[in-house]
């Protein structure tokens, strides 16, 4: 029984009052993230902008048992949380691991890369704002070809983003999926599903942020249903190496497939302000190369 | 007075509503929702709720009609923009009414 | 007087050693990553755990860094929690032993002293555990293989109590890999004198806390309206800590020797120190070395004593100025330099001795870097060069003399 807007419960596990910039996607992600676990798990966060909302000592704005960890330990953090707990024979609890993108694809790759390939069992959740942004946003690995950034102010990033997920994909894991902010349901949906799947599981949430990316804050929402629309972001979960297109993603596919174009993506944030006519067309061959891929992987159309 | 009667030995936080202090100030333009246009206060039954779920600071409550809580609401509008029969408007805040 | 209680005696090298205090702790989560010479403790514990003689989860890390990160996180989630390393390995969880001192964790960690590069070198001097002196650990240092397993033991017993990790260190080779006869403590024995695991942490969905989140420079006031610590509190509780520690040291020690007839109520082991006004100080098993070149000396009419350290940090200051009170000459031997400055032993003697009425003269002497084998009778010819520099001044050079081949 797919949950809506009225059945999803209201009991909250972020609390108001946070330090989150006014329109912060990872903020909803995050809060629906915890519905979903019902506040039963145990949180690791890295150096990122998951930090600044958790708060500053002595008060936190979360209702959940969380350890902060340095940047490039998150994967390893979350085994020891899980190493711990099966040691003392605790069970229940899901230990759930809530890096940014920078903490994940860069300087946390390799903790995360140990642990999955480990397979300990607990949820990794990779959110995506595409960039250092709890820093003032400097590129990462993550930050989409032609965006500006802090380190890349000039000319806009030169290099495609990593893909993540499929890295993770390659590790053999029993879930991988990936989610938009901009798709509350769908995330909700799919942290429910992966917190009955033992090992480990990766999901990757493309959160938009609104002073990195340079949009007005009320258009975050906005922003994230753009990205699916054209296909930059697919929204899709891989289940014992089945593959299944999900929400937009799946609705898209079948109308008959067809994608915004790129360019009014690109148009409407500050951060693609160099990008060249030849990099949208790049990126437009690649995302139209990308769907085709993901239309023929998709078992359920 | 110093700070050893808090009795901690490390950094060790407890959950708080307003660890940022009163979000609400950093508002330019506030929510309105109009209930006469609201689907859940026209209809008189829980439904829709899209504002609830939309909103990053979860400081929209499931009333008829939906309420705000105006302490900290940070006034980001994007329960205007979800609001798929346009019942919420962002105005211009007359703060010294606070 | 400590009874001595017949035990059982094996032929083990400190690895093994090392690996049997581990076991007879209950260690409930290893996390070990592979390096000369750390690596057959390593490869004991994960036999220990898969034969089913440790119940413990063993993990099997990517990096040293990780390891450490895995021991923080188990140990805040209330697990005992055990790692080793050495040299490179230790360098590269500089950051996660920072981390597992500011939050106040009672993590072991087992170091097998190696020379760090460049250039390359997998034999033994101190740099390693040197280097870290700085991060809040307290660090033990062992002389004998017997002192290895004895020592990890009492850590887990000093750590919990104070909650501050403690790092165990012996020498690479030397120790780690040679084999000496080792009173194995009775698992009965280790149980009385080592209770369970009680953290000050808690992680619970139902009472939910967040630790080590971001702290401001100046205190500021809680959810219950009580002023909580800046950041520089937190920091002086840690360092108040480490102060207070000697006491809980001591009595480890002592209630140690209750149980398992060895004595180790002290922060350092003194060698016929009483009557001797030239004292040579060492640390590890540098330390014995010491010993055989002090009677060497004797046998010379030279009357030489012996400072062994075993508690580096805290550093012991006044109980070091009471054990050198009838020193004129004060012989250093470090397997380490600060560079640009000294051996960090002969900086902590004098900076003990500073403002004392101790008038004695201090001579440093670098040795062993790299593994190179250091002789007893080096030792003393050093301590010869030293007594007949003072001919020519008594005053304390800027810099250490070396003992190698330059």
């Amino acid at each position: 029984m797919k949950v809506n807007a009225v059945s999803l419960t209201e009991q909250e596990w972020i609390l108001p009052g946070n330090r989150t910039c006014p329109g912060c996607a990872l903020s909803l992600a995050y809060r629906h993230t915890l519905k979903a676990l019902e506040g039963q798990c145990i949180v690791t966060v890295p150096a990122s902008c998951a930090t600044v909302l958790h708060g500053m000592y002595p008060i936190t704005a979360v209702n959940v048992p969380c350890v902060n960890t340095p940047f490039a330990s998150t994967g390893a953090s979350a085994t020891g949380l899980v190493a711990g707990l099966k040691a003392l024979g605790k069970k229940g609890i899901t230990v759930l691991a809530f890096a940014g993108d920078g903490g994940t694809h860069d300087i946390g790759i390799q903790s995360l890369s140990g642990a999955a390939e480990r397979q300990y069992d607990f949820i990794y959740i990779c959110y995506d704002n595409e960039g250092y942004m709890n820093t003032g946003n400097q590129r990462s690995g993550s930050t989409p070809l032609g965006a500006v950034s802090g380190t890349t102010p000039v000319l806009g990033k030169q290099q495609y983003q990593k893909d993540m997920t499929a890295i993770m994909e390659a590790h053999g894991l029993p879930y991988v999926a990936t989610c938009s902010a901009s798709y509350p349901l769908d995330l909700y949906e799919k942290v429910r599903k992966a917190r009955t799947i033992e090992g480990t599981r990766f999901l990757h949430i493309h959160t938009p942020c609104p002073p990195g990316w340079l949009f007005p804050f009320s258009d975050t929402i906005k922003m994230g249903e753009m990205a699916v629309e054209t296909g930059l972001v697919v929204l899709y979960e891989i289940e014992n190496g089945v593959f299944r297109l999900t929400s937009a993603s799946e609705s898209l596919a079948r109308k008959g497939g067809n994608l915004q174009p790129v360019r009014e993506y690109f148009v409407s944030q500050g951060r693609f302000k160099t990008i060249t006519e030849e990099q949208i067309d790049e990126l437009q061959d690649w995302v139209n190369a990308r769907w085709k891929q993901c239309l023929h992987r998709a078992t359920n159309l | 007075m110093g700070t050893r009667d808090c009795g901690h030995i490390c950094d060790e936080s407890h959950p708080g509503i307003g660890e940022a202090g009163k979000t609400g100030e950093w508002r330019i333009l506030v929510p309105r929702i109009d209930a006469d246009k609201c689907t859940a206060s026209r209809l008189n039954k829980p439904t829709c709720y899209l504002c609830w779920l939309y909103c990053p600071e979860a400081v929209i409550t499931k009333g008829i009609p939906p309420t705000i809580n105006l302490e900290y609401c940070k006034g980001d509008g994007i329960c205007a923009q979800v609001c798929p029969v346009q019942a919420i408007v962002m105005e211009q805040e007359d703060k010294s009414a606070a | 007087m400590a009874i001595q209680r017949k035990s059982n005696i094996r032929i083990l090298d400190g690895n093994q050693a090392a690996a049997e205090a581990a076991r007879l702790s209950r260690v409930q989560v290893v996390a070990a990553y592979p390096i000369t010479p750390q690596t057959p403790l390593t490869e004991q514990l994960s036999q220990y755990v898969e034969q089913g003689e440790l119940q413990a989860e063993y993990v099997a890390v990517e990096s040293e860094h990780s390891a450490m990160a895995v021991c923080t996180s188990a140990s805040l989630v209330g697990a005992r929690a055990f790692t080793a390393t050495s040299s490179h390995g230790l360098a590269y969880m500089h950051e996660m032993l920072h981390w597992a001192a500011g939050a106040r964790l009672p993590i072991v960690l087992a170091c097998v002293n190696r020379a760090i590069g460049a250039p390359w070198n997998v034999l033994n001097d101190q740099q390693d555990s040197i280097s870290q002196r700085d991060t809040g650990w307290i660090q033990i240092y062992c002389r004998s293989n017997q002192e290895i397993i004895d020592t990890i033991i009492q850590a887990y017993r000093i750590a919990e109590q104070v909650f501050i990790p403690v790092m165990v260190c012996y020498d690479g080779y030397i120790l780690s890999h040679t084999e000496m006869p080792v009173a194995i403590p009775d698992q009965k024995d280790v149980d009385k004198y080592l209770p369970a695991y009680k953290p000050h942490t808690s992680l619970d969905p139902s009472d939910p806390k967040n630790y080590n989140l971001v702290t401001l420079a100046n205190p500021r006031v809680g959810v219950d309206g009580k002023l909580c610590h800046g950041y520089m509190e937190l920091r002086y509780l840690l360092q108040e800590a480490l102060q207070n520690s000697r006491e809980t040291i001591l009595q480890a020690g002592e209630e140690y020797s209750q149980i398992f007839g060895r004595d180790y109520a002290n922060m350092f082991w003194e060698d016929h120190t009483e009557d001797a006004e030239i004292t040579v100080v060492a640390m590890g098993s540098l330390a014995m070395e010491a010993i055989v070149a002090a009677k060497m000396l004797r046998e010379e009419g030279i009357k030489v004593g012996v400072l062994g350290l075993r508690v580096f940090r805290p550093f012991p200051k006044s109980d070091v100025v009471r054990a050198l009170r009838k020193s004129k000459l004060i012989v250093v031997f470090d397997k380490n330099i600060s560079y640009g400055s000294e051996g960090a032993t002969c900086s902590e003697i004098k900076s003990a001795l500073y403002g004392t009425y101790i008038n004695a003269s201090i001579r440093n002497f670098i040795v062993g870097l790299g593994g190179r084998d250091v002789k007893a009778h080096e030792l003393a010819d050093a301590t010869k060069k030293a007594i007949a520099s003072l001919k020519e001044t008594v005053i304390n050079p800027d810099y250490p003399e070396w003992i190698c081949q330059i």
